[in-house]
C-alpha cells in the first residue's frame, strides 16, 4: 500500500522548523529538518473532577439555555479550571459568577492579557482570575478577540476592580474594552504609539561590547525555541 | 520662586522661555520653600477650587506616585491617581530570558518584598512543570522562613514611613533600625540585602550558611522587645490615634468591589489570609493566627500589621526548629531532578558569591559531561510544558499572583503579576474624597503601595 491511499490525518499547523532560530546560514546543528507542530487546542470533557463539575452545574443552572452559546470550551489543566467564553456573553456570565449563591466569585484578581499571533481569529486574550471566598475556590475566564476587531465588553460594572486592570490590558495589548468609564493608557505615556506587550512589538535594546566581544540585544540573541 | 501663568493670556511673572499656555485656569508652579509667595499669590484668587498635583516626587507619596487632588478649601472633592512613572517593562523582558533568569527580574518588582515575588513566580513555574511535590521540604521551610522575615521587614518600612509622613521621626528611625537587622540576615544568607533572586524554580539557590540559625535565633530574641517598643510609641499615642482613627474608612463591601486584599481587607474584619485559607509551601503545618480588626480605618490597618509581625516571629521560630531538627538538617535545598535543578550551589569566594569551587573543579577538570550539562542548563535552560497557571501568595500587601503562560519553550511566553499595590491603590478615591487633604497622606500610607510593584 502506498502512502497515496492512506486517509488524511489531521495535523496541527507547524510552529517552527529547525532549532536555534537559524535563518541566515546553513544549519550545522543537526536539527535542520526538525518540524515542531503546535500543540492541539486543549479542551476537557466531563467529569472535570476537583469540584469543578459543581461550578459548571451551577453556572448551567444560572445561565439556562444561553449556557451553550456562552461557554465555548472548558479546560481543566494542572488543577485549574478555565472557561473560554464568547465575548458577547461575557458581562452576563460574570454577573452570574458573582451573584449566584452556588458560585459567589466575589473577588476578582483582575485582568491579564495574552497575545497569540499564530491563532488566527482569536489572537488577543483577556484572562480573568476569579476567587470565591464563600466557597474557597478559584477559576479563570478567558475571552478572545481577533486582532482585526480588538473589542471586548468591559466588566467594570460587575467587578469595579477591573477599572485599572482593563486600562493596563488596553495599554499593553490594544484590547478595547467597550463601556469602560475611561479607557486611557495607565503605564505608558499618553502619547505612546503601539502596545508594548504584543508579540509583534520589539523589545528593543542595543548591542553591548564587553572585552572586545559584542553581545547582541536580548531579542536578537540565539533562541532555543 | 513661585511662577504664575494664566490659561489664555500666558503672562509669566518671570521672563523665561515661552511655554505653551495651560489648558484652563491659572497655574502656580511651586518649587518648595516658597509657601509665603504661594499664599500671597492665591489670596486674591477669584475661586476656592484648587487642583493640586501631589507628586510624582512628593516625599510622602511612597515613590513616584502622582495624586491629582481637587480641593475645596482643605476638603478633597476629587482624588485621581497617576501611575506609570516606574514602569520598567519587566514582564516584557522576561519573555526574552530563560525561566530561571526570570527570578532576577521579578525580585525587582515589589522591591520591599522580593522573596514573595520570587516565590510566587517559582511556584508558578513548578506548577507548570508539575514538580510541586518534588521540591525538597528543607527548601520549602527556608522559603517560609525567608518570607516571614521579609514580611517583618516590609511591615517595618510601612510603619516607619507612615510615622515619618505624619511627622513622627522616631518610628521612622526605629523602624529602619529594626529592618536593618532583617536585611543583615538576608545578606548573610543570600549575599544580598535586597533583590536577592534567592528562590529558584525547584528550590532555593543556596542552603543556609553556617551560623545562620544562631543569628536568626538572636534576632528572634531581640525583635519581640522592639515590636513592643513600637507599640508603646504608637498604639495609644494621642496624636497618632487622632490622625489615624476613622480616617480612610473602607468597609468589606468596598474592599470586595475594589479587589482589595491584605491588611486592608483584614482591617475590615474578614480573616482572609491565603496562608490559612489556601495554604502553600506547607503553611498548613505551622501554628499561627490571622489578626483582624473591625474598624476599617488606618489605625486598624496599623494594628493588623503589628500583630502580623508578631505572628511572623512565631512562624520563624517554628521554621528554625524544623531546619535544625534531625528531619531536615543537611537535606538538599534544590530538586534532585538533574534536568531542572541548578547544577551548582553558591559559595563565598575571595571575589564574592559565585559557583562553588568544588563544582568549578568538577566541570573544568574532571568531567566533560558535567561541563556540557552545566553549559546547556545555564545557557539554554529547561523546557516547560505548554499551558497556563495562576499562583497566588499572601504578600505583606495582599495577594500577589503570578499568571504564567508557557508555549513549551525555554522562555516564558507571558508572565503577568497581579500586584496587590496596583489593585489597592484604586482605593485612593474611595478613601480620600470628602476628607481633609492631610488625611490623604494617612490614607495612601495605610495602603502601603510600592511603586516598583505597581508599575512593574
Amino acid at each position: 500500500m502506498s502512502s497515496d491511499n492512506l486517509p488524511g490525518v489531521p495535523e496541527e499547523p507547524v510552529a517552527r522548523h529547525g532549532m536555534f532560530g537559524v535563518t541566515d546560514s546553513g544549519d550545522t546543528s543537526g536539527y535542520g529538518r526538525l518540524v515542531v507542530r503546535r500543540p492541539p487546542k486543549a479542551s476537557s470533557a466531563r467529569p472535570y473532577g476537583e469540584g469543578f463539575d459543581e461550578i459548571a452545574d451551577a453556572l448551567e443552572a444560572a445561565a439556562g439555555d444561553a449556557f451553550g452559546a456562552m461557554v465555548e470550551r472548558v479546560v481543566v489543566d494542572r488543577g485549574e479550571l478555565t472557561l473560554h467564553v464568547a465575548r458577547e456573553h461575557l458581562v452576563e456570565l460574570m454577573a452570574h459568577l458573582r451573584d449566584d449563591p452556588a458560585l459567589r466569585f466575589e473577588l476578582s484578581l483582575g485582568v491579564s492579557g495574552v497575545h497569540y499571533p499564530a491563532e488566527t481569529g482569536e489572537e488577543l486574550r483577556a484572562v480573568y482570575h476569579l476567587c470565591s471566598i464563600t466557597h474557597n475556590r478559584r477559576m479563570r475566564v478567558e475571552v478572545s478577540c481577533p486582532d482585526a476587531d480588538p473589542h471586548i465588553p468591559s466588566t467594570v460594572s460587575v467587578y469595579p476592580t477591573h477599572d485599572w486592570h482593563e486600562r493596563e490590558t488596553y495599554d499593553f495589548f490594544g484590547i478595547v474594552f467597550d463601556g469602560h468609564p475611561a479607557l486611557t493608557r495607565i503605564e505608558m505615556p499618553d502619547d505612546w504609539e503601539g502596545h508594548p506587550q504584543r508579540k509583534d512589538y520589539p523589545l528593543g535594546g542595543i548591542p553591548v561590547e564587553y572585552r572586545g566581544a559584542t553581545i547582541p540585544a536580548p531579542d536578537n540573541r540565539r533562541s532555543y525555541a | 520662586m513661585t511662577t504664575i501663568r494664566d490659561g489664555q493670556t500666558a503672562q509669566d511673572t518671570q521672563a523665561g522661555p515661552a511655554e505653551p499656555p495651560p489648558a484652563e485656569g491659572r497655574v502656580y508652579s511651586v518649587n518648595g520653600q516658597d509657601w509665603d509667595q504661594v499664599v500671597e499669590a492665591i489670596a486674591d484668587a477669584p475661586e476656592e477650587r484648587l487642583v493640586v498635583n501631589m507628586g510624582p516626587q512628593h516625599p510622602s507619596t511612597h515613590g513616584v506616585l502622582r495624586l491629582v487632588l481637587t480641593l475645596d478649601g482643605e476638603t478633597v472633592t476629587e482624588a485621581r491617581v497617576g501611575i506609570g512613572y516606574l514602569h520598567t517593562g519587566i514582564e516584557k523582558n522576561m519573555e526574552f530570558r530563560t525561566w530561571t533568569q526570570g527570578v532576577t527580574f521579578v525580585t525587582r518588582m515589589d522591591y520591599l518584598s522580593p522573596i514573595f515575588n520570587e516565590t510566587a513566580y517559582c511556584m508558578a513555574v513548578e506548577k507548570l512543570l508539575g514538580i510541586e511535590d518534588r521540591v525538597p521540604a528543607r527548601a520549602q521551610a527556608i522559603r517560609v522562613m525567608m518570607m516571614e522575615l521579609n514580611r517583618i521587614s516590609s511591615h517595618l518600612v510601612a510603619i516607619a514611613t507612615f510615622g515619618m509622613e505624619l511627622g513622627a521621626t522616631t518610628p521612622m528611625i526605629y523602624g529602619f533600625r529594626e529592618r536593618e537587622m532583617v536585611l543583615d540576615l538576608f545578606e548573610y544568607i543570600t549575599g544580598l540585602r535586597m533583590n536577592m533572586a534567592y528562590v529558584r524554580p525547584g528550590g532555593v539557590s543556596v542552603d543556609l550558611p553556617a551560623g545562620a540559625v544562631d543569628k536568626i535565633g538572636e534576632f528572634l530574641k531581640i525583635m519581640p522587645g522592639r515590636i513592643k517598643e513600637m507599640r508603646k510609641l504608637l498604639d495609644a499615642n494621642p496624636v497618632y490615634v487622632r490622625r489615624t482613627r476613622d480616617v480612610a474608612y473602607l468597609d468589606l463591601t468596598g474592599c470586595m468591589a475594589l479587589g482589595i486584599t491584605g491588611p486592608m481587607l483584614r482591617a475590615a474584619g474578614l480573616p482572609w489570609d491565603l496562608r490559612k485559607s489556601q495554604p502553600y509551601c506547607g503553611y498548613e503545618t505551622y501554628d499561627f493566627e490571622v489578626p483582624t480588626e473591625t474598624s476599617c480605618d488606618v489605625y486598624g490597618r496599623y494594628l493588623v500589621r503589628v500583630a502580623e509581625m508578631e505572628e511572623s516571629l512565631k512562624i520563624i521560630g517554628q521554621c528554625l526548629d524544623r531546619l535544625s531538627g534531625a528531619e531536615l538538617k543537611g537535606r538538599p535545598v534544590m530538586i534532585e531532578d538533574r534536568k531542572i535543578g541548578w547544577p551548582a550551589q553558591l559559595a563565598l569566594g575571595p571575589d564574592g558569591l559565585g559557583n562553588s569551587p568544588d563544582h568549578i573543579a568538577h566541570i573544568m577538570s574532571t568531567s566533560m559531561e558535567a561541563l556540557i550539562h552545566h553549559f546547556k542548563l545555564v545557557t539554554e535552560g529547561f523546557r516547560v510544558p505548554a499551558g497556563q497557571v495562576y499562583v497566588p501568595v499572601e504578600s505583606p500587601r495582599g495577594e500577589i499572583g503570578a499568571h504564567v503562560v508557557s508555549d513549551g519553550g525555554t522562555r516564558p511566553y507571558r508572565v503577568h503579576f497581579r500586584d496587590p499595590s496596583f489593585t489597592n491603590l484604586q482605593a485612593v478615591p474611595a478613601t480620600c474624597e470628602g476628607g481633609m487633604i492631610a488625611d490623604v497622606i494617612s490614607a495612601v500610607a495605610s495602603i502601603d503601595p510600592v511603586m516598583g510593584g505597581v508599575d512593574r
